[in-house]
């Protein structure tokens, strides 16, 4: 089927058989190897991209559904002259991130949640998480990350 | 969760101490200990990172899809390739018997008839088992082709566990051997026969330690070329060592391991020891290219690596321990088995022996009786997964020791502190033989208690119960040892046996350094790092003994057997970064840096002795005003080697030097150092456990570690949480689970639960740090850490809460709630 979208602000036409995924197309097509992929079955997260401002498992997408879509991948984050975003800067600066395999699915849902002004506790934070699995870190230092991007300050232990 | 437990936790439960970063002190500032963010993570965070799916190092290879057998026993009849081949886009399906027609078995640890191939052939033995190979010119046209491929299978009864598979009348794996029970030793250290005679109280328990995993969120990938010219094969996978598997990939090969270049990519995807058994696809893949002339890649989907990578082995133990009036441990017998799946696949059974010289623990007892069995069954094999062996040993000694507590009358903490390794016993000699080089355990348990302000926890834990609530404390220590001896697998063998081969006491890695002519300096080794930070650490070192600024540094750690110093130690695995791998990068920068001095002392006319290398430039110590820069003297090594005075490769910048920490082969009693150095961890947590759902609430979680000196904090820190996270999960949700025919019923992400955010608890973190005498930095490694510890913290305060001594892991509510209506396992 012939399809047109846009991937960062660039406009591509494709003639994409119908059962190709969205992340095949972004990644084998395309070229944008950022978007990763770690289950196909839309559980683990790390291929989620923003679908006209959505974050979208691009696993659990044909690439022809997006016909007329505007996305956003890892790769369209930094900002044209190559500047990460605030919520980039977070993750080194926190250590949210070692293999970095998660990253990009999670900079994509921290990115949409962030734009909407979602996150105004960590336990939004937590619960935006839940979507995404993480094996290296724990989880702590992406929390710490967007909350830094979400301007929440340090927070101290609650009492038992 | 229980609504009962909302008003004790906040949701967002992460309160993380995160260490202070360490200020440089001296004249010299020091980048070795201080917390600095990654040179990793610009790419990542760019989505410009190289991982293996992304690397197209040899073009037009076909994609791979693997037929697998859907029965865990069964004889292959026949297999119809016709519907296969006849798929537009299909490049050829090789089946398992051609590939066993051009390789060989896989060599194994044991000396046993097991006929270990890539692929089936004649007889499956797991579910998952690799039966035949689609190749094509994309994946989707290749997974077309492998659903049309038929198998036609006459199954045979299973073994799907290893207690009735070790029974001498189950049904047998392998038609060669006389038992599935492969491997039987017994050791015996000290006279524990007469201990637990004397003892007052002896503690027998059995416990069962499932398959788990960590389950990388990136999978398996290869890419391969059988390259007909040289009888060799150019390989690229996402392998993470130990480089021992390099020489066994060569040998099923066929070739010599000389022919096999191997390599891996700039970026892994996680692995935490999972990815070590991706070896066998690369010796599948070449297969297959050889057979089809053309290069092949695959990349494994998530139920391939779920039903077929690797796992954690399932353990069964049976602890005996016995105490003296004054609740000091006298004596201590192991009986472990392990399940290590259809075949013992390299480097199995090391999961029985990683911990073997440190199997009492944190516990001074030398009286020690073993019994190590190995079993096959129609699982998938297992291997390296974090822990690797300290997970199987701690739950059920753990537990032990809290189970004795109360039988002896005595607070959990204060039997620990009665039983624990004394300070003032360093170097400590432990019964099986490990060397315990460092450390304060007393300290480092009673920082643990205070870290968690356990008399708050035990007030709090009693004030809950008188209300009728399920509040529990949980108390563990651990050794956590790093760096493997390679000598410990040959405990797998008696003595006479060993003293027949070659000795064995590697841990070796080598590094390349190089500056160039302006100065910049260019670093390789083969650590294959997923995530740990080893590019960062390793300018750190070299920054400092370089005295040259962090940008000039450039790490880099993608494997070439054909162009990277490398030892068949080489890897990332047995936490060995920091105390071997980072020795290795130090001792090579040190001999750069001595080269640099001689090309000073010439140009400052002092004694190479006298020179002093600091940002960036050469001084004499004895004259501080005269000096040059590192860049004027790396140009004049490069472009006018005759004016520095050099004479032979004194002059030269580029290096390659190999660091051993010297280690002893088992000895004839069967003791052994089985690692070069060993931590230790404190961990006490509470939880609180909804008697409706029985979910299981960790209040708070307090760990302190003594890794030695720390290079990194930040990266330590992220090293921590991430073993907690891993031990949290193994604890309280993860377990492959099989059916009595052997089917995996996990084999997804929706029933294999691994931790998410919302899980995780708060915690509490402290690193001592005590140095290692044993190596140049002080550090040891950190990095299995609280995998070992937690899942036995947790099953103690779990058993606390509900006042129930037998409790499985992992503690899943329905587990719990069933313990709960009093249904014991």
């Amino acid at each position: 089927m012939n399809v047109e979208f846009a991937v960062n602000g660039r406009t591509y036409r494709r003639d994409i058989e119908d059962r190709r995924l969205l992340s095949d197309v972004l990644r084998h097509d395309l070229g944008l190897r950022g978007t990763h992929v770690g289950c196909e079955h839309g559980v683990c997260g790390a291929c989620t991209v923003l679908v006209d401002g959505v974050a979208s498992r691009s696993c659990l997408l044909l690439a022809v559904q997006v016909a007329g879509c505007e996305i956003l991948t890892v790769e369209g984050l930094a900002d044209p002259a190559g500047t990460l975003s605030p919520l980039q800067v977070a993750f080194s600066t926190h250590h949210g991130l070692q293999c970095g395999f998660c990253t990009p699915g999670i900079l994509a849902t921290a990115t949409e949640a962030l734009e909407r002004g979602e996150l105004t506790s960590r336990a939004a934070i937590t619960d935006l998480l839940s979507g995404h699995l993480c094996r290296c870190t724990g989880y702590v230092g992406i929390i710490e990350a967007i909350a830094d991007a979400a301007g929440l300050p340090p927070e101290s232990e609650r009492a038992l | 969760m229980g609504q009962q437990t909302q008003d004790l936790v906040p949701l967002s439960g992460f309160v993380f101490t995160m260490s202070e970063p360490m200020e440089a002190t001296e004249t010299k500032p020091s980048w070795v200990g201080r917390g600095i963010t990654r040179v990793e993570d610009d790419p990542l965070l760019r989505g410009r990172e190289w991982f293996i799916d992304d690397i197209d190092p040899l073009p037009h290879a076909g994609h791979a899809a693997i037929v697998r057998s859907p029965f865990a026993h069964a004889q292959i009849r026949s297999i119809d390739v016709s519907a296969a081949l006849a798929v537009d886009g299909v490049i050829g399906v090789v089946t398992g018997a051609e590939i066993a027609a051009i390789t060989q078995p896989f060599p194994s640890v044991l000396d046993v008839p097991i006929d270990y191939r890539p692929a089936a052939y004649e007889c499956v033995r797991f579910a998952g088992e690799p039966v035949a190979v689609v190749v094509a010119r994309d994946r989707y046209v290749a997974e077309d082709a492998a659903a049309l491929v038929v198998v036609d299978y006459d199954p045979q009864p299973v073994v799907a566990d290893p207690a009735s598979a070790a029974e001498p009348t189950a049904i047998r794996l392998h038609a060669a051997t006389t038992s599935n029970v492969v491997s039987d030793r017994t050791f015996r250290y000290g006279d524990p026969e007469q201990a637990f005679a004397t003892a007052v109280l002896v503690v027998r328990r059995r416990f069962r330690h499932p398959r788990n995993s960590a389950t990388p969120v990136e999978t398996y990938g290869v890419i391969a070329n059988w390259d007909e010219s040289r009888g060799g094969v150019d390989a690229w996978a996402n392998f993470q060592g130990p480089f021992t598997l390099h020489g066994v990939a060569a040998a099923a090969l066929g070739i010599p391991a000389s022919k096999l270049r191997l390599c891996t990519p700039p970026a892994s995807g996680g692995s935490y020891g999972i990815k070590s058994a991706v070896f066998v696809y690369v010796v599948l893949m070449a297969a297959v290219s050889r057979v089809l002339g053309i290069p092949v890649r695959w990349t494994e989907d998530r139920g391939e690596h779920l039903l077929a990578s690797s796992s954690a082995t399932e353990r069964l133990t049976e602890i005996a321990a016995g105490f003296d009036a004054d609740g000091k441990l006298v004596a201590l017998d192991l009986d472990l088995l392990d399940d290590v799946g259809a075949y013992v696949r390299a480097p199995e059974p090391a999961t029985l022996y990683r911990m073997h010289g440190c199997l009492t623990g944190a516990y001074d007892v030398q009286n020690l009786a073993v019994r190590s069995r190995v079993v096959v069954t129609n699982r998938a094999p297992t291997g390296l997964n974090r822990g690797f062996g300290g997970p199987q040993l701690y739950y059920p000694l753990e537990r032990t020791m809290m189970i004795a507590a109360g039988e002896l009358g005595l607070d959990h903490a204060e039997l620990i502190r009665r039983n624990l390794v004394r300070s003032e016993q360093m170097p400590y000699r432990a019964a099986a033989g490990a060397i315990y080089d460092s450390g304060d355990y007393l300290r480092c348990f009673d920082e643990a208690l205070e870290l968690a302000d356990y008399d708050e926890l035990l007030a709090f834990r009693d004030a809950k119960r008188a209300q009728g609530r399920l509040v529990g404390i949980g108390l563990a220590v651990v050794v956590e040892p790093s760096v493997s001896n390679m000598g410990y697998i040959s405990l797998a063998q008696p003595a006479e046996v060993r003293a027949r081969g070659l000795p064995k006491t590697g841990n070796s890695e080598g590094v390349s350094i190089a500056m160039g002519p302006h100065g910049g300096v260019t670093v390789r080794f083969t650590s294959t790092p997923q995530g740990q930070g080893h590019r960062t650490v390793a300018a750190q070192i070299v920054a400092d003994a370089l005295g040259v600024s962090l940008e000039d540094v450039d790490v880099r750690t993608e494997a070439d057997t054909s162009a990277n110093p490398w030892t068949v130690s080489s890897g990332n695995y047995s936490s060995r970064f920091s105390a071997v791998v980072a020795s290795a990068i130090h001792h090579a920068a040190t001999l750069l840096a001595d080269r640099l001095k001689t090309l000073a002392a010439h140009e400052l006319g002092c004694p190479p002795e006298a020179v002093v290398l600091s940002d960036g430039k050469a001084r004499s110590s004895d004259d501080g005003e005269r000096s040059i820069s590192i860049r004027r003297l790396a140009g004049g090594a490069h472009w006018n080697p005759a004016g520095t005075g050099a004479v032979g490769d004194v002059g030269g910048l580029a290096l390659t030097a190999t660091y051993t920490i010297p280690l002893p082969e088992p000895d004839a009693d069967d003791r052994c150092n089985t690692s070069a150095v060993y931590g230790f961890i404190a961990d006490v947590a509470i939880v609180e456990v909804d008697a409706e759902t029985g979910q299981v609430q960790v209040l708070r979680y307090a760990t302190v570690h003594d890794a030695g000196r720390i290079l990194n904090p930040l990266i330590a820190d992220g090293q921590m949480m991430g073993g907690l996270a891993h031990g949290l999960g193994a604890a309280l949700l993860e377990e492959h689970r099989y059916d009595e025919d052997g089917n995996l019923m996990t084999a997804s992400f929706l029933d294999y639960l691994p931790p998410t955010a919302t899980e995780l608890p708060p915690v509490r973190h402290r690193a001592i740090e005590t140095p290692s005498p044993t190596t140049p930095l002080g550090a040891k490694g950190l990095g299995e850490g609280n995998t070992m510890s937690a899942p036995a913290c947790l099953a103690n305060a779990v058993a606390d809460a509900i006042g129930i001594d037998a409790v499985p892991i992992p503690l899943t509510p329905a587990r719990v709630w069933a313990l709960l209506q009093g249904e014991a396992e």
